[in-house]
């Protein structure tokens, strides 16, 4: 009998949960840890965050799911991972520690969201709003139904929107709400009212952290760039680029540029700015007792698997699909792997950049819910394979060089006058030696409508049916 | 929102303003339904080529 622990209950914890449970039989053990009591869909905070939607219908209770498909739950917090004894130490959320042991693990904890990185960021003890977590997106809301309130009154805000670091990922989250508040805000006859600024650490608008994007329009061959800047440019946005906010303080956040390093001041009545990403902090601890965190994780704590650490500093231009990992292993302990946001990429997709003093700016890899499924799916497949006798080390296979994604963006909440932006790309790391453009063109498209918004409307509740594990679950597409 | 055009700004540098017809198909929910049935069909197509 086999035991497996996966650290973590969003998309790659729990699509590995669940694939687990389906490809392994009832005497083997399939446990998560996760601080959570209920799955969040990710994907549709940015409607909360405009008090669109409830945050409730965002979510779902995994006890009774656990219960219903018999994997093991541990409701607290993992403190450190003892890799030589095989066990995790686990704060529980009720009180005390648990010590879970395990034959594998899997770390998909999702990352720790890093305000700390930037003075004066985020809802807790900071100056700007959040949509990064249920409870910040409906705080998020709130706050934005003031400005509302200002502005019926005939007041003009200023909203800031964007990424909060120089390091920042997830800039597709920060697109959406930006477009959300703007459609919001027409719908209500008060979009002149509002003076909306995008603030990112993007080079270029439409960069997304994948480097941009090429796609086929009309008959040509455009850069997204051009597309991400008319749409802020129909909505009257102003944007800053290039950017690492360096300090926020009530109503100001400070930055520099990659053109200048002078501190710039950008005031706002409202602020969502997202976070740098970090691993969640987990110890590791060898036999002797001795920390080896920082030999397993990469410096800002994400888990070290089998990409090519060494690539980063060979620069941009000599990077290849190669360095990205493929079956997201531990190469130091084989039976611990990581899935999603928790493994440390080998370097940015996007050309790195500083500012005139040397402070690092460039939109580090956004692994999406959809990654993160399928990154979590083949982990699943290959330790299952493993345990039941199929193969002697991991042989499912997902680099996020060989695997595509598709992102439904939205610009708007409406089943009538809605709208979203369906973007698709293959593969997500640009292959410039096998496509011209980085990328298949056969597989790689952008487009904005009503139709958009549908897409993202269905796959809200196909993806929460997915992952309550119902009915014919393992037939909805990672 | 109308946006005003003035010439050498951030906004006249990234012009590409839909007319009425663009704005019409955004909306228009017989067109909009075969692009659902598109956007299905390409997604599928990129779901493929990743496995």
């Amino acid at each position: 009998m086999a035991k497996v622990v996966v650290l973590g209950s969003g998309f790659a914890g729990q699509t590995a949960a669940l694939n687990l449970r389906k490809s392994l039989g009832k005497d083997h053990e399939v446990v998560v840890v996760t601080p959570n009591k209920k799955f969040g869909y990710v994907p549709s905070w940015v409607w909360v965050g405009v008090g669109r939607m409830d945050v409730s219908e965002t979510q779902f209770e995994l006890a009774p799911v656990y219960k219903r498909m018999g994997i093991g739950y541990v409701n607290g917090l993992a403190r450190a991972v003892h890799p030589d004894d095989n066990y995790v130490m686990v704060d529980l959320l009720e009180g005390g520690e648990e010590k879970v042991e395990y034959d594998y693990l899997i770390n998909a904890t999702g990352p720790k969201l890093n305000y700390a990185a930037t003075e004066g960021l985020g809802p807790d003890h900071g100056h700007t709003v959040s949509i990064c977590t249920p409870n910040h997106a409906a705080e998020a809301g709130e706050e934005y139904l003031k400005m509302v309130e200002r502005m019926e009154r005939g007041e003009e805000v200023k909203m800031l929107i964007g990424t909060g670091h120089g390091m920042a990922t997830c800039q597709g989250a920060a697109f959406e709400y930006i477009h959300n508040i703007a459609f919001d805000l027409e719908e209500r006859g008060l979009l002149d009212r509002a003076k909306i600024t995008w603030l990112s650490n993007e080079q270029a608008l439409g960069d997304f952290g994948v480097g941009g994007m090429v796609i086929g329009k009309g008959g040509y061959t455009v850069s997204g760039k051009i597309f991400a800047e008319a749409s802020f440019m129909e909505k009257g946005f102003g944007w800053i680029t290039g950017a690492h906010v360096t300090k926020v303080e009530e109503g100001k956040a400070h930055y520099i540029t990659i053109d200048s390093a002078e501190d710039q001041v950008e005031e706002f009545d409202f602020a969502m700015l997202i976070p740098a990403f970090a691993g969640v902090p987990i110890k590791y601890i060898n036999k002797d007792g001795n920390d080896i965190t920082g030999e397993l994780c990469a410096p800002n704590g994400m888990l070290k698997v089998d990409a090519d650490y060494t690539s980063a500093a060979k620069g941009f231009d000599n990077w290849k699909k190669e360095d990205w990992p493929e079956t997201y292993q531990n190469q130091t302990y084989g039976n611990i792997y990581a899935a999603g946001i928790s493994f440390a990429p080998p370097h940015p997709i996007s050309k790195p950049a500083a500012a005139p003093d040397g402070t690092p700016i460039v939109a580090s890899p956004p692994r999406t819910g959809m990654a993160a499924g399928i990154i979590g799916h083949v982990v699943a497949l290959s330790v299952a394979d493993i345990i039941n006798g199929k193969a002697d080390k991991p042989v499912h296979t997902a680099s996020m060089a060989n695997f595509g994604a598709a992102c439904v963006a939205s610009m708007g909440k409406s089943m009538t006058k809605g709208s979203a932006a369906v973007i698709a790309m293959f593969p997500v790391v640009p292959d410039y030696e096998r496509f011209e453009y980085g990328r298949d063109m056969d597989a790689t498209f952008g487009d904005q409508g009503l139709a958009g918004h549908w897409l993202k409307a269905l796959l809200h509740h196909l993806f929460i049916y997915k992952m309550k594990g119902k009915f014919g679950w393992w037939l909805i597409p990672d | 929102m109308k946006v005003k055009y003035t010439p050498y700004t951030q906004l006249a540098e990234a012009w590409m303003q839909p007319g009425p017809f663009a704005k019409f198909t955004r909306t228009c929910v017989l067109w909009q339904i075969v692009k659902f049935a598109a956007y299905n069909l390409k997604i599928i197509k990129v779901v493929a080529k990743g496995h």
